[in-house]
């Protein structure tokens, strides 16, 4: 994973993010964040106030007034750089994705001829021929012809991967590089609705929608800014006629601080930054309302093959039948395995060295190859000495065995079924007519996979392995890795059956696929990732892409989601959790001058009124950056239940948001107190 | 004695709680049990007489508007009645006519449970509509909100067809809970001396020679039932002070808790809707909670005395008597206190106007959060509320989308729980300015300053959380206060009651969640602080302000 895309904080992002911040003061694109909304027009009539002084009958309090303006400003301003910084992030990604969309030229069929086209003039069903060092001009798929494609514009990975004209290898994408031979793609999206430029759009967050759970939010911020409006509105007569006279800049302070500005500038944020961490992760999200699902999944679908396990069935073990010697069994099916290229012959030798068993190569040198075929289900070598070596299914050997008139092991048959019964395959080893022994092959769980079973158990979510084997090597399988369910023998359909099953108790499903009959399931899913690696029809119906066809990234982009959510909730809570102190700052402040037994209330024994409400206000102000970090980064995530999980954000955000703003005005008043 | 005193009651409520709760989710689970062969039959009669044949559930909408249609109708008969009630039956002591804004505020008063009186009852009421109007008027507000409370349950717990049918809760509530019960307690207030007679007032020489009026009437009937329905108003102006209607200590605990055990009971029956007990105590215990805490700020405030009082050397060791019955003492009045305004009853055994200033602020707290106990089941659906609004906060934080007993909270919840938890300080702090914007408004109120804010304050805050109970001083029988304060109890009910019930509707048609170690669990300790954390940032904080320039600054200036 080299080509993990970076996202770093550069200068130039945040020189960008500064102008941006104030472009973003706009009222009509401020409007749409009704909490910054309302601190914005709040600032602007303080600002008339210090210009108008007369006007508005202020002139003796322009000091304190210019102080609240400026304050509330740089309050406007902090959020915008917020949202402006998380967006920036995006642009850079997309900057460099745009570089990959040079125009280009396109060898285009057009009945037996080939003419130059350019790119762009490139639709849906043109056929093009691409040789080696061109770019690919567009998605398509390859209808002929085999080629090695250099993808680390879009992977980030170095390494070419083949592409061949059928099967589940067959898609290309546009910007991408032909390294080796020649290749006749169909063109399968019209210019500017290539996965490339689609990934662009994404990234700048130009097609960014709000989710599902941010519009809820959203909502309640703008009520709980109605609610401190009505409070702020209506004690002004109140205080009038009990003769706490009350300036309106005391009054913007107020219903400033209560407000909540600080999950209110954060939250769009939060929710581009969570994007963004799934796209570093070099997967892509369609849409943020799939991160978001993601979070809630109950339930994960997994292939077994090439998730779970390596899908290659390995030698594991040599059983000699027979009476035959353990190395002598050993030796046998090293040699037949010699000149095998399968993944179960070199799993062979592998386990020779590991078991640091001798043989013999001599023996071999000379022999003739005899290949696997469907009939004979067998393989092996025909010695030069005329002995004849074969391996291959029990009963296929034990009929070769049979026709040579040779005789069978006694022992054959139980070991050979034990092998079975714990869901592994076993191959015969035999020399003309004596059987020497067993190879007990078996699908290994890729390191680290148990562990990450048991974290999905932690955080809730149940696990159901697909697989094409047997009940039985289905079984070994999930028990060795700890998922809780699986499917045998399955079939397509049995996935989408599953998913629905699923879905029909209300839960949400996730899965990974590739090929072109896992896409009704993967647009089934609730959460559906993609294989890069996959075809067109798996891409479009999934709404994520990983880009490294790591199908267990799935655990990841979970966690992503999860940690979303939360780190919305955590500073949703920490906003609101904050008013308390605020309102111990400014309340007294407020109606001391008038009624001076207020003093029992100022609990924090700050300086003066103004001062008070000024540090307030501050505290209200650089919150926001001081919180863009973990807005950008997301609180800190380890799966556990949700009881200590809840427990202990609470803890941090409920009661830390409590305390912090009673030490941080303190503090920030011990300063002020100092000119006020 | 006196923590003994209220110590007894407290633990006579816990010992009901669970009989009464499972009492009402018998009546209204729609399955088949023993309360049926009681009341089967006369329920039968009931249903026959309205044509009600095919009781089957309703949808949110169809629930809100029969419960409406039904209360709109009940309330012009009962406008029509106190606007002639001068020459109808049953007026033995002749009264007049009720004037118009006079009748409209009685009337929204009574129908929405609220029983804010700016009438008295010995002069202003014929036995006509104290019988027709009032007493009806507190079973039927009383049935109404019940049900709503039971809709608001099924919808929230799935159980049931729809929100189920409204005239059958209706019908239910009446001939299942409140009659039997209001019969048992009418008579036990009999046996214990309080009159119900339908003989004028009785007109008496005294010893000094002077002539005395003794109003009476139907007193017990009214006072059952105006407790058990948490209605509050009184048959007499005085209301539970007076001797007639509450004579006794004991009279004053069976007062307690029949207004009490109901609205106690309500979080455990929802329980029992959710087959989920724990998740009831839960809900029950935040409401304990908030309620031990605002009782012990009256008692105490109370028993320490007022200090202007005790700096003129007056024996302040029964605490502060002013406005209290020497029969019930401080501790009895505290508690009196506490529950009238936690189960948003509104009937008084003491004078809340002459309240120490932190003794007054406990009532006023408890109508402003409106979730301690509540009336008739709406402090259970507010409580239910602040329970979805905490889940909505804290329950992103196990990282999953929020979610309440199986459902999602969306968008959608989120918007009509908006509607609902704006309306309540927008109809308490809107109109308290306004009135202090008036003559109309500001000539009513009998303290200057600090008391004054909090008179005008407590007025609003009664009126929308339906309590009724006054901080008596306030002139409050004029054109300004009788429409503004029938508005705010217009939209104090039926605003939040039609948006909750929505929120009911909507939750009751989504795809349950199943549960898992992943799922945000509301049935522990944990959710009942968060609970009461989210009762105290959302819905006390917003109160702050004027608390402090109310009783606060009352207090710290005195």
């Amino acid at each position: 994973m080299n080509g993990k895309r970076k996202s770093m904080l550069t200068g130039s992002i945040v020189k960008q993010a500064l102008k941006d911040s104030f472009i973003k003061l706009n009222p009509v694109v401020m409007m749409k964040n009704p909490v910054m909304f309302v601190v914005e027009i709040g600032t602007f009539v303080v600002l008339l106030m210090v210009l108008f002084p007369g006007y508005f009958n202020t002139a003796g309090r322009t000091g304190f007034n210019l102080a609240v303006f400026l304050i509330l400003w740089v309050t406007v301003l902090f959020a915008n750089f917020a949202e402006a910084l998380a967006e920036g992030r995006g642009k850079a990604q997309a900057d460099t994705l745009k570089k990959t969309k040079k125009e280009s030229t396109a060898n285009k069929c057009v009945g037996s001829e080939i003419i130059v086209v350019n790119s762009t003039e490139l639709r849906k069903g043109d056929i093009v021929v691409v040789s080696q060092g061109e770019m690919i001009p567009g998605d398509g798929e390859v209808i002929e012809g085999l080629a090695s494609v250099d993808e680390s514009a879009v992977t980030g990975e170095s390494a070419p991967v083949m592409k061949e004209a059928g099967g589940d290898f067959s898609s290309v994408t546009g910007g991408t590089r032909v390294v080796s031979d020649r290749i006749k793609v169909v063109i399968t999206s019209d210019p500017g609705e290539s996965f490339i430029d689609r990934m662009i759009s994404l990234v700048e967050g130009a097609s960014r929608q709000k989710t599902p759970n941010e519009i809820a939010l959203n909502t309640l911020l703008t009520t709980l800014t109605l609610i401190f409006l009505i409070v702020v509105v209506t004690l002004a007569p109140i205080a009038e006629y009990l003769g706490v006279p009350l300036d309106i800049p005391v009054l913007i302070a107020l219903l400033v601080c209560l407000i909540p500005t600080t999950i209110g500038g954060l939250l769009s944020a939060i929710g581009i930054a969570g994007m963004d961490r799934v796209t570093q992760f070099n997967v892509l999200a369609m849409s943020g309302k799939a991160v978001e699902a993601s979070g809630d999944i109950n339930t994960m679908i997994l292939d077994k093959t090439g998730t779970i396990t390596y899908g290659n069935r390995m030698a594991s073990e040599f059983i000699p039948v027979g009476g035959a010697a353990l190395a002598e069994t050993a030796h046998w099916a090293a040699v037949g395995s010699l000149k095998d290229g399968t993944p179960e012959g070199r799993s062979v030798l592998e386990l020779m060295n590991k078991q640091q068993l001798a043989y013999d190569t001599e023996v071999a040198a000379g022999g003739e190859f005899v290949e696997f075929k469907a009939e004979t289900r067998m393989s092996g070598i025909d010695l030069q000495d005329g002995r004849h070596v074969r391996k291959g299914a029990v009963d296929a050997v034990r009929r070769w065995v049979l026709a040579q008139r040779g005789s069978i092991p006694e022992d054959l048959a139980a070991k050979s079924d034990a092998i079975a019964s714990e869901g592994g395959t076993p191959l015969a080893v035999a020399v003309d007519g004596k059987i020497y022994g067993l190879i007990h092959l078996k699908d290994t769980v890729k390191p680290g996979m148990k562990e990450r079973f048991e974290q999905l158990h932690q955080m809730g979510i149940k696990t159901i392995m697909c697989t094409g084997d047997n009940p039985l090597t289905a079984a070994t399988i999930a028990r060795e890795a700890g998922v809780d369910e699986f499917i045998a023998e399955s079939k397509p359909e049995d996935k989408i059956a599953v998913i629905r099953r699923e879905q029909a108790e209300g839960k949400l499903v996730a899965m990974t696929g590739d090929g072109t009959n896992d896409a009704p399931a993967l647009a089934q899913a609730d959460v559906g990732i993609a294989m890069n690696s996959g075809t067109v029809a798996a891409k479009e119906a999934a709404n994520m892409v990983d880009l490294d066809s790591d199908p267990s990234k799935i655990i990841e982009v979970v966690a992503i989601g999860k940690q979303l959510l939360m780190t919305r909730g955590a500073l949703t809570t920490f906003s609101i959790a904050n008013d308390v102190a605020k309102y111990f700052a400014i309340i007294p402040a407020m109606f001391m001058a008038a009624i001076p037994q207020m003093k029992a209330l100022n609990v924090m024994g700050l300086g003066s009124p103004l001062s008070a409400i000024l540090s307030a206000l501050i505290f209200n102000a650089v919150i926001i950056p001081l919180l863009i970090p973990l807005a950008m980064k997301g609180v800190r995530y380890k799966p556990m239940s949700s009881a200590r999980l809840l427990a202990r954000n609470l803890t941090i955000y409920g009661l830390g948001g409590v305390i912090a703003p009673f030490a941080g005005i303190k503090l920030i008043d011990l300063v002020v107190h100092l000119w006020i | 004695m006196d923590i003994l005193q209220i110590g007894i009651v407290i633990v006579v409520l816990l010992l009901l709680v669970k009989p009464a709760g499972s009492y009402i989710y018998h009546v209204f689970s729609n399955e088949s049990n023993w309360t049926d062969r009681m009341f089967g039959p006369v329920e039968k009669f009931f249903y026959a007489v309205i044509g009600l044949r095919k009781r089957s559930g309703m949808s949110w909408k169809t629930y809100a508007l029969s419960m409406m249609a039904t209360n709109v109708v009940l309330v012009a008969v009962s406008y029509a009645v106190l606007r002639w009630m001068g020459g109808l039956p049953a007026n033995p002591n002749g009264t007049g006519n009720m004037e118009a804004s006079l009748s409209f505020n009685t009337v929204i008063s009574f129908m929405t449970n609220t029983n804010l009186q700016h009438y008295s009852g010995e002069s202003g009421m014929s036995y006509l509509g104290q019988m027709i109007v009032i007493t009806m008027m507190m079973f039927t507000s009383a049935a109404s909100g019940l049900a709503v409370a039971i809709a608001f349950m099924r919808g929230i717990t799935r159980r049931g067809d729809g929100l189920g049918n409204f005239f059958e809760d209706f019908v239910k509530a009446h001939v299942r809970v409140f009659l039997p019960l209001a019969l048992i307690v009418t008579l036990v207030l009999v046996g214990l001396k309080v009159p119900q007679t339908l003989e004028p007032t009785v007109t008496v020489n005294t010893l000094g020679g002077a002539v005395q009026h003794i109003a009476m009437g139907p007193v017990a009937s009214l006072e059952s039932i105006k407790h058990l329905g948490t209605n509050g108003g009184g048959f007499f102006g005085a209301n539970s002070s007076h001797p007639f209607e509450n004579p006794s200590p004991l009279t004053n605990v069976i007062e307690i808790l029949s207004m009490w055990t109901i609205s106690a009971a309500l979080p455990y029956t929802f329980g029992r809707f959710a087959n989920n007990r724990k998740q009831g105590w839960i809900l029950f215990s935040a409401m304990m909670v908030l309620f031990l805490a605002f009782l012990s700020l009256t008692y105490v405030s109370e028993k320490s005395g007022n200090p202007l009082i005790n700096q003129l050397g007056i024996d302040a060791s029964q605490g502060s008597m002013e406005g209290k019955e020497v029969r019930f003492g401080v501790a009895q009045s505290a508690l009196f206190t506490a529950v009238t305004t936690a189960a948003t009853t509104g009937s008084v055994n003491n004078m809340h106007d002459t309240l120490t200033p932190l003794g007054g602020l406990a009532p006023l707290a408890q109508m402003m959060l409106n979730v301690v106990f509540g009336g008739k089941g709406v402090g259970l659906v507010n409580m239910l509320m602040y329970a979805i609004l905490g889940v909505f906060i804290c329950g992103l934080m196990v990282g999953r989308t929020p979610e309440f007993l199986g459902n999602k909270i969306e968008s959608r919840e989120m918007k009509l729980i908006a509607v609902a938890i704006l309306a309540h300080p927008l109809i308490i702090l809107a109109p308290t300015a306004i009135s202090f914007l008036t003559h109309l408004g500001t000539d009513a109120l009998s303290n200057p300053l600090y008391h004054g804010l909090s008179q005008s304050l407590y007025e609003f805050a009664s009126s929308a959380a339906n309590n009724g109970s006054g901080f008596e001083g306030l002139g409050d029988n004029t054109v300004f206060w009788n429409v503004s304060t029938g508005l705010v109890m217009l939209l104090g009910r039926y605003v939040s009651i039609i948006a909750l019930l929505a929120v009911a509707g909507s939750l009751s048609r989504k795809k349950p969640v199943p549960e898992s170690i992943g799922t945000f669990r509301t049935d522990t300790k944990l959710f009942a602080g968060i609970l009461v954390g989210t009762v105290l940032l959302i819905g006390a904080l917003t109160f702050l302000p004027v608390l402090v320039l109310g009783p606060i600054a009352e207090f710290l200036t005195m």
